[in-house]
């Protein structure tokens, strides 16, 4: 398609009215601050490390190079770290969805003693985070013997009360009488939360599913406290201490950071609709 | 035979399948502890005993090593109110807070005001805006850590600046809420954008008929119908912004910064505990500010329940 063919499509479809132009013209503009960084970040991996830090500095390489994308691969531990991180972040976004599930569920619909009391203890659970309580944290996990291990980085990350709140208002939210039914016809309520309330709820566990996988793959402070073994490191960890602790190479820092931020932000483009909806929908369930 | 019998029988049998109906339909939501069994022996072993354990150890001088620790009392909490270290990391987060709460509040706003009005490419400027929030903190950390850069950094090539960021006590927290603003704004935005979309057309179509111009419908309209919104984007980044850590320390190498200028009342907290071993004094500090955050969140629920009190 040729650039007036894709002119007159546009044109076709809505009239650029003033306003339309600048606002238009706006958002590129701080468009383009918002993505400067990134590509001052690519640029500079594709830089050689004494172009990197030389001065002046100018935005783009003079000698293309993918010196510090070879480095990184053939003598750091970089490709252990991704494995890490991805175990950790779908372990972890699998039992947060089915423990959180089964949670608000139980909290939504069924009755137990002491029911108003726990979910009160939940509540009060959504103030408590490794930034506040790191240290007792960690002396607990090392009490249970998990200290430098992948249940130690991945269970402290499962029991995330605001993921089971936003669940337990979501089906609060579910008509009784599709269980009612379902409970009258003899199925067993395993089954009638499995097969009927589960798949009613896709857009909420995609929501919290999501939400969890992105905050357990950019977590750095947990994995930074319960772990020291540069083999057991997630990306964010790994990058910041590893590869900031000897005289830091840019070119090569730059590269990692894309590598650890790249595959949120594809996935991103892909799911868009699903993600907005999903941190919107997360978000808002605060209200 | 066959009629009259039927006609016996089929009352009871009716009678008996409704009662096991209704027997059925209560039963299904009996007993549903096995529901949250797995996630509450979760939450009980790493949310409330680090919690008791934590207010434990504040009474003691516990150690990281975790051997012979001896019941102090109110000491560690005595000399944490003495602390002028405390106290200076305290006033760091607040000031961190204090700077970042509002500009990403107007930011968002704004942002989400252009993304929801341009009608051309939403996809791309929700992409723009909201691709940082995606990178890890340390990744965003250390990418501003490098534009910031006196000699070989962009800002100051940009901006013809010759401005030390880093290494001086006036611009360290500024740079750390500048990396900050961009790398967390894209989260509220998306709040925003998804409150805009929620606003009826017909409200904007009644006060264009009414002959309200752009400005009085933002005001009059989208602003009150925003209200909600805005509590909640704001109390979130309290929180979030009180517990400021990540970028700090990775934008610092993971040093107190310039005059020690950047440290926060969490790192003062992990270094207590990690660094100089003194598990029980930060497990106090760490109490101390569980109150604080703990404080915010009440008096949001607060807020709240008093606005829908004046609603009605």
């Amino acid at each position: 398609m040729t650039a007036t063919q894709v002119q007159a499509n546009v044109r076709a479809r809505r009239p650029w009215t003033p306003s339309q132009i600048v606002l238009t013209l706006l958002g590129t503009a701080v468009s383009v601050v918002f993505m400067a960084p990134l590509a001052w970040a690519l640029f500079t991996s594709l830089k050689s490390e004494t172009e990197a830090v030389e001065v002046p500095t100018h935005w783009l390489p003079k000698d293309w190079t993918t010196q510090a994308w070879t480095a990184i691969f053939d003598t750091g531990n970089i490709t252990n770290w991704f494995v890490n991180s991805v175990v950790v972040s779908v372990c972890v976004t699998a039992v947060v969805l089915l423990v959180s599930s089964l949670a608000g569920y139980g909290f939504a619909r069924t009755e137990f003693r002491g029911k108003s009391a726990l979910m009160g203890l939940v509540m009060a659970g959504l103030m408590v985070s490794p930034a506040v309580l790191g240290v007792p944290l960690f002396t607990t996990v090392q009490q249970m013997g998990m200290v430098d291990t992948y249940w130690g980085m991945i269970l402290p990350q499962c029991a995330p009360a605001a993921m089971v709140y936003i669940l337990y208002k979501f089906f609060q939210g579910i008509p009784r009488e599709l269980e009612e039914a379902a409970f009258i016809d003899g199925a067993g309520r395993w089954r009638v939360f499995f097969t009927i309330v589960l798949p009613l709820s896709r857009p909420s566990l995609a929501a919290v599913g999501i939400f969890t996988f992105i905050a357990s793959w950019n977590n750095f402070l947990w994995p930074y406290m319960v772990t020291n073994n540069p083999d057991l490191m997630t990306m964010p960890n790994g990058i910041a201490t590893v590869m900031n602790s000897y005289g830091i190479q840019w070119a090569q820092l730059m590269a990692g950071g894309l590598m650890a931020g790249l595959p949120l932000i594809i996935v991103f483009v892909f799911f868009q609709r699903q993600i907005v909806a999903g941190v919107a929908h997360t978000g808002l369930a605060g209200q | 035979m066959t009629t009259s019998a039927q006609t016996v029988i089929a009352p009871a049998r009716a009678k008996t399948a409704a009662h096991t109906a209704t027997v059925r339909r209560k039963q299904g939501f009996q007993h549903g502890g096995w529901f949250v069994a797995p996630f509450l022996s979760l939450f009980a072993l790493f949310v409330i005993w680090p919690l008791l354990r934590g207010v434990y150890l504040s009474f003691t001088d516990a150690n990281i090593s975790g051997d012979s620790a001896n019941f102090v009392g109110l000491d560690n909490y005595r000399e944490a109110l003495k602390d002028p270290l405390v106290w200076d990391t305290l006033g760091h987060s607040a000031y961190f807070t204090l700077m970042v709460v509002p500009c990403i509040t107007v930011l968002a706003f704004f942002l989400a005001m252009l993304a929801h009005h341009i009608e051309r490419g939403k996809w791309l400027w929700r992409l723009c805006f909201f691709a940082p929030f995606l990178l890890p903190s340390t990744v965003a950390a250390n990418l501003w850590q490098w534009l910031f850069n006196p000699g070989t950094g962009m800002i100051n090539h940009v901006f013809g600046l010759d401005t030390p960021w880093l290494t001086d006590k006036s611009y360290a927290m500024l740079a750390v809420v500048v990396c900050t603003l961009w790398w967390t704004v894209g989260f509220s935005f998306l709040l925003y954008l998804a409150a805009l979309q929620g606003i009826p057309d017909h409200l904007y179509e009644a006060a264009k008929l009414d002959g309200a111009n752009a400005w009085h419908r933002m005001v009059h309209i989208t602003l009150p119908m925003l209200r909600n919104i805005t509590g909640l984007v704001i109390a979130l980044q309290i929180l979030a912004s009180l517990q400021v850590f990540d970028q700090a320390v990775v934008m610092m190498d993971f040093m107190p910064g310039p005059e020690e200028s950047t440290r926060t009342i969490v790192q003062y907290t992990l270094e207590e505990g990690f660094t100089s071993y003194r598990v029980g004094y930060a497990s106090a500090i760490s109490i101390i500010f569980f109150v604080i955050i703990a404080s915010v969140a009440v008096a949001r629920m607060w807020l709240l329940r008093k606005r829908e009190e004046g609603v009605r």
